[in-house]
């Protein structure tokens, strides 16, 4: 159970993996994460499912490496199996004829963004894609995005690939243009969705956010993943991970983050006494 | 074999007290607080049983253990047979003989309550127990052939693990879907390790398995598959998935960094092992001065948590007054042993941060007592104006839980009550749809182990009923 079958590199410190998980893959749909652990010893981490194979049985997750679980994560080879692997959790993504939508990610943001922006499209949408990093290196996922939408843009921060620029001052230009835009997801780091959520506010376009708080089981048991929407508290595990983002408290939503910043670094500094294991340069003195 | 003495000579003696972890010393360690009694002084405790022809003591267990005849083999050193006894009918022995509240069951009831000296039922059976465990001996494996019907239990909590039991000893295939890790419930992911060390429950659910049931992890009912499709495979199924969301007290900064669940705090420290980072890698954040909010068991467990992972002061701060605290009266003497502090006749109206995110203290008011209230208890009343400040870095919300909609929402004529739980029958356990059967605190609210393992046991009757009359969930061709 929970066999890595494939695994890639997207970029130096963004890796993919398919998983075999049957029972997951045969119920998932878009918008929808999983929860793994390595091993009995390590952390349940959520990641979003970026795509799945009924038929085969398989999940397909890209993972960034930021602290001591992912990057754990990166050294296992195909072949290795994972402790635990549930799934799907959280509400899928509220699919629809919409007319024209964008879809706009950053980071590993742009894997989250892709079985949305495929099954929107298939939906009768008209999707237009916008996904952004800091440079050339860092977009991943292009040929698959571009396929699933109408039209792709991409931008990177220092103009060493297609516009320079954010993705927000893309997203402005096409508010302004066209006065049709009904709906925007963004995926992508809370800061981005953030300023995303304040491009699109005077345009009254809803824009739909997912999520990544800080979890435990994932089924609403703990509220470790709590979050403010419109004044109310709401669980990112079972009432998200997509809420409408101008709705969102997002200072006490990023101070949340924050929350394990020490033992984080701990972690991390600990296993990389032992070994330092990727080629991201964190951390290897 | 020890000898049975006189019953003037029983009734002499006092009740043996258990030995105990010095609170100087435990509140370092997460090892069990109550150490076990010995052979001999379990021998001397069970010497004391008056053997009574009509036992109060039975029908005041809701697993029906035959309680003087295993107290009797206890006398008789034979500990062997003491075990297959309460194996009878109560499949988590060392479990229920650790967590039960013995004072309010069968030890009320017992004919030298009124000498303020019950037998320690509680004790010998977790003597009995672990013993059994230390000295490998095991249940008896059913004989019977394998039936054909499939049931299929939801959530592997104390009723769940009693009902398939049941099952599997009858021949049933019985698959249980459990959504965390490990199986267990609440006995692993919320009471901490010195109260019930996990080696233990995995034992006990090991032996469950040995049984036939299959327990199949990570498998959330409501997401993985819906009750709807459960149906489509299994003849019959049992809903015992606890009630397991948390209650919030819904005050401003309660989403602050440092507020945690209960359930949040306790899964961090038991079931993740937070306790042992960086050895686990679960993190868990600790202030120097910890407020827990409410006064029932899993407050006490919170606050005796925190003080072992390393908070200076540890506060239970609770409405009501010293009186109406529902923690069993040994986890209060427990707490209190360890220097928790009990804040009683206070409310919390306001937690406050620090600008950062952090919780620099909480605003409480002070209350007073009213008339009784629905519960039979003296209502609190807020003091106008009585508000100050309680000086912490970290709050834990212990104040109850409720159901939590996955199972119900993909359980389609499955009702549901007000809040959330399923109505049932209350004989037989079925829900509002025949051959779905409901139990433990899905149905109760927050209760006990053993009204759990209770509702297993009649939800387990019920279900051999409706199968041995030819009924089922799927449709046969
Ligand atoms: C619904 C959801 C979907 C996600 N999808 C993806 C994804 O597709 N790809 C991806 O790379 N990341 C995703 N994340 C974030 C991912 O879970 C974290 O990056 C991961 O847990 C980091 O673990 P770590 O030990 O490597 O880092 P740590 O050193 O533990 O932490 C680094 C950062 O990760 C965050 N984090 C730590 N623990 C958790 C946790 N248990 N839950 C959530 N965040 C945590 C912290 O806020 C911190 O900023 C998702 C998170 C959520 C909630
Ligand atoms: C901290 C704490 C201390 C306590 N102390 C005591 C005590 O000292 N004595 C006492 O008698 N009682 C005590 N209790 C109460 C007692 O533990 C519960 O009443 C009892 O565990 C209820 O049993 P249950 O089988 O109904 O549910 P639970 O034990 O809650 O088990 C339910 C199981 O179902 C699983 N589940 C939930 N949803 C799903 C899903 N969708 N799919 C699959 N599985 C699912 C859960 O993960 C869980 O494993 C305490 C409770 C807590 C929280
Ligand atoms: S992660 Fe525990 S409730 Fe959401």
């Amino acid at each position: 159970m929970y066999k890595i079958i494939k695994k890639e590199k997207l970029d130096d410190a963004i890796y993919s993996m398919w998983i075999e998980a049957p029972e997951v893959a045969s119920s998932v749909q878009p918008g929808q994460f999983i929860i793994l652990m390595i091993k009995e010893k390590g952390e349940r981490i959520p990641l979003t499912v970026a795509d799945f194979d009924r038929e085969k049985g398989l999940i397909h997750i890209v993972f960034q490496i930021v602290g001591k679980t992912s990057e754990e994560l990166f050294t296992l080879k195909e072949g290795d199996k994972l402790f635990s692997f549930i799934g799907p959790l959280g509400k899928k993504t509220e699919i629809e004829n919409y007319g024209k939508v964008i879809t706009v990610g950053g980071g590993t943001g742009i894997a989250c963004i892709y079985p949305i922006t495929r099954a929107l499209k298939e939906a009768g949408n008209e999707v237009i894609s916008i996904i952004g990093a800091r440079n050339k290196e860092l977009i991943i996922m292009e040929e698959e995005i571009r396929k699933a939408s109408s039209e792709l843009i991409v931008t990177t921060d220092d103009g060493s690939y297609g516009r320079k620029g954010f993705v927000t001052q893309v997203l402005k230009e096409l508010l302004d243009k066209d006065k049709f835009i009904k709906k925007v997801w963004t995926i992508g780091p809370a800061i981005m969705m953030k300023v995303t959520c304040e491009t699109t506010k005077p345009y009254q376009v809803e824009t739909i956010v997912s999520l990544n708080s800080i979890m435990v089981d994932g089924t609403g048991m703990c509220g470790s993943c709590r979050v403010t929407i419109g004044g109310e508290t709401k669980f990112v595990c079972t009432d998200g991970p997509e809420f409408n983002g101008q709705l969102v408290d997002w200072t006490e939503f990023m101070n949340r983050l924050s929350r394990y910043k020490d033992s984080e670094k701990k972690s991390w500094d600990l296993y990389h006494e032992h070994t330092h294991p990727c080629s991201c340069g964190r951390g290897t003195n | 074999m020890a000898e049975m003495i006189p019953p003037k000579e029983r009734v002499k003696r006092e009740q043996i007290p258990m030995p105990e972890q010095e609170p100087k010393e435990r509140i370092y360690n997460f090892k069990e607080v109550p150490l076990g009694y010995t052979q001999e002084q379990a021998i001397y405790e069970a010497q004391r049983c008056l053997q009574c022809k009509n036992p109060k003591c039975v029908p005041g267990c809701p697993a029906e253990i035959n309680i003087p005849k295993f107290i009797e083999k206890i006398v008789e050193e034979d500990f062997s047979s003491a075990y297959l006894e309460i194996l009878k009918t109560d499949d988590l022995p060392a479990m229920t003989g650790r967590v039960c509240p013995q004072e309010e069951q069968c030890q009320q009831v017992c004919i030298l309550e009124k000498q303020k000296k019950p037998i320690a039922i509680g004790r010998l059976e977790r003597f009995v127990a672990d013993w059994a465990r230390e000295n490998n001996i095991h249940g008896n494996l059913p004989k019977i052939s394998k039936k054909e019907q499939k049931v299929a239990v939801v959530g592997s909590g104390p009723a769940g693990l009693t009902c398939a039991a049941d099952l599997a000893k009858l021949g049933y295939e019985v698959t249980i879907f459990e959504a965390l890790h490990q199986p267990g419930g609440v006995l692993v992911y919320g009471i901490p390790e010195f109260r019930l060390p996990k080696s233990i429950v995995e034992y006990e659910v090991k032996e469950i398995e040995k049984l036939g049931v299959k327990v199949i992890t990570d498998f959330v009912v409501g997401t993985t598959k819906s009750v709807d499709e459960l149906t489509q495979e299994f003849d019959a199924i049992f809903l015992a998935n606890g009630a397991g969301a948390p209650r919030f007290m819904n005050i401003p900064g309660e989403n602050l960094n440092d507020v945690y669940s209960a359930n949040e705090f306790l899964t961090r420290a038991n079931l993740m092992k937070a306790y042992l980072f960086p050895k686990y890698d679960t993190p868990i954040k600790i202030g120097k001065k910890a407020a827990t909010i409410g006064a029932g068991n899993v407050a006490m467990d919170s606050a005796r948590t925190a003080l072992r992972l390393g908070a200076e002061k540890s506060y239970i701060v609770y409405r009501r007054s010293r009186k109406e605290v529902p923690a069993r009266a040994e986890e209060v003497h427990h707490a209190e042993e360890e220097g928790i502090i009990f804040n009683f006749l206070t409310l919390p109206v306001k937690v406050l941060g620090d600008g950062k995110g952090n919780v620099r203290g909480m605003e409480c008011l002070k209350m007073e007592l009213g008339e009784p209230d629905d519960s039979g208890r003296r209502r609190p009343i807020p003091i106008p104006g009585s508000n100050f400040l309680i000086e912490v870095d970290m709050v834990i919300d212990a104040i109850g839980t409720s159901a939590n909609p996955i199972v119900a929402r993909s359980a389609t004529g499955v009702e549901i009550n007000q809040w959330g739980y399923f109505i049932i029958d209350d004989n037989t356990k079925t829900t509002t749809k025949e051959g779905i059967f409901a139990g433990g605190d899905i149905v109760r609210g927050s209760a006990t182990v053993i009204s759990a393992v209770g509702d297993g046991k009649v939800a387990a009757r019920a279900i051999i009923e409706f199968l041995s009359s030819g009924k089922s969930l799927r449709k046969r061709f």
